[in-house]
């Protein structure tokens, strides 16, 4: 049997473990979208409305 | 009327990805922030809160389980106002945010599982029972796992957007049995004691912590949802250029 310690400890780094993990995807996946949108607007791929003048997505 | 005029239009321009991530992109470091700082006062105040003289340090394990359990609700309620403009006013932006709060909802609701367990064997001496509040919460968690599924199993993430929607708000009814299910049946895990309208049962010393703790995971919770939001904005727009590059070339063979 477990000390009530390690059963507070492990509900703690669980949490710290699972938010990290979280924060961490969302931030990579931020990054290689950007790094898509770069490499298409280095390759002269213009979105529709910004070529029309336009402001939408 | 011209206040409901301009707050239509401002709520109107929202609608707009560009405006969304131009407005996003400001509030977010202020978010960032009063989340990282309310985090760490809320930790502090848990570990100084005197133990419980019946769970001893274990009740520590509360102010990380149930603000995750609060969190995994209030994602799904969150999911399905935006399901609700989806469906009847086709917001840009509503689909964006109901899906990338799946695994946002999906983490908090594996936590408030994981941790209910972590505190149910030293205290109940037993990791899990199927009893009406932890099977209700693990069907929450199933419901966010199948909404994601859903999700991948579309190549077009416009076209997922409506049975989606439609399911949220279908699933939207596990969420009075998960918050009743302790009046309504006779369960193992306890009535609730805070969100009473006898008001809380929990002593000062307990409950101060536990509500910097969820506000703390409330102001996370839109942080990477905003963070998620704007990636979401960014894979779309780039899927809709390379479907424009695509077809420029289609048209010029």
């Amino acid at each position: 049997m477990m000390s009530h310690e390690a059963f507070v400890f492990l509900s703690y780094a669980a949490t710290a473990v699972t938010l990290t993990g979280l924060l961490a995807g969302i931030l990579l996946d931020g990054r290689a979208r950007r790094r898509e949108l770069a490499e298409l607007e280095a390759q002269g791929v213009r979105r529709r409305s910004k070529s029309a003048g336009g402001i939408s997505s | 009327m011209s206040d409901t005029i301009i707050s239509q239009g401002w709520f109107t321009s929202l609608a707009n990805p560009t405006r969304f991530l131009a407005l996003s992109g400001r509030i977010l470091p202020y978010l960032a922030t009063a989340a990282v700082l309310s985090l760490l006062i809320g930790l502090y105040m848990s570990f100084a809160a005197p133990e419980d003289y019946q769970q001893g340090m274990t009740v520590r394990i509360m102010f990380i389980h149930v603000p995750a359990a609060w969190l995994a609700m209030m994602c799904y309620s969150v999911m399905a106002i935006a399901s609700i403009g989806t469906l009847v006013w086709r917001h840009p932006l509503a689909d964006v945010a109901a899906k990338t709060a799946l695994p946002i909802g999906a983490a908090f609701t594996f936590l408030s599982l994981l941790t209910g367990s972590l505190w149910g064997r030293p205290m109940w001496g037993t990791w899990w029972v199927w009893d009406a509040r932890l099977t209700s919460v693990f069907v929450l968690f199933l419901m966010y796992l199948g909404l994601m599924a859903l999700h991948k199993a579309m190549d077009d993430s416009g076209r997922a957007a409506r049975p989606a929607a439609v399911l949220t708000l279908v699933g939207f009814i596990n969420i009075p049995i998960i918050k009743f299910s302790v009046e309504w049946w006779n369960t193992l895990h306890q009535p609730a004691s805070v969100m009473r309208l006898d008001g809380p049962t929990i002593h000062p010393s307990m409950l101060y912590p536990l509500l910097v703790m969820a506000i703390a995971y409330t102001l996370i919770f839109f942080t990477l949802h905003l963070m998620a939001m704007r990636n979401e904005i960014l894979r779309r727009r780039v899927q809709a250029m390379r479907r424009q590059a695509a077809q420029a070339i289609g048209g010029g063979a």
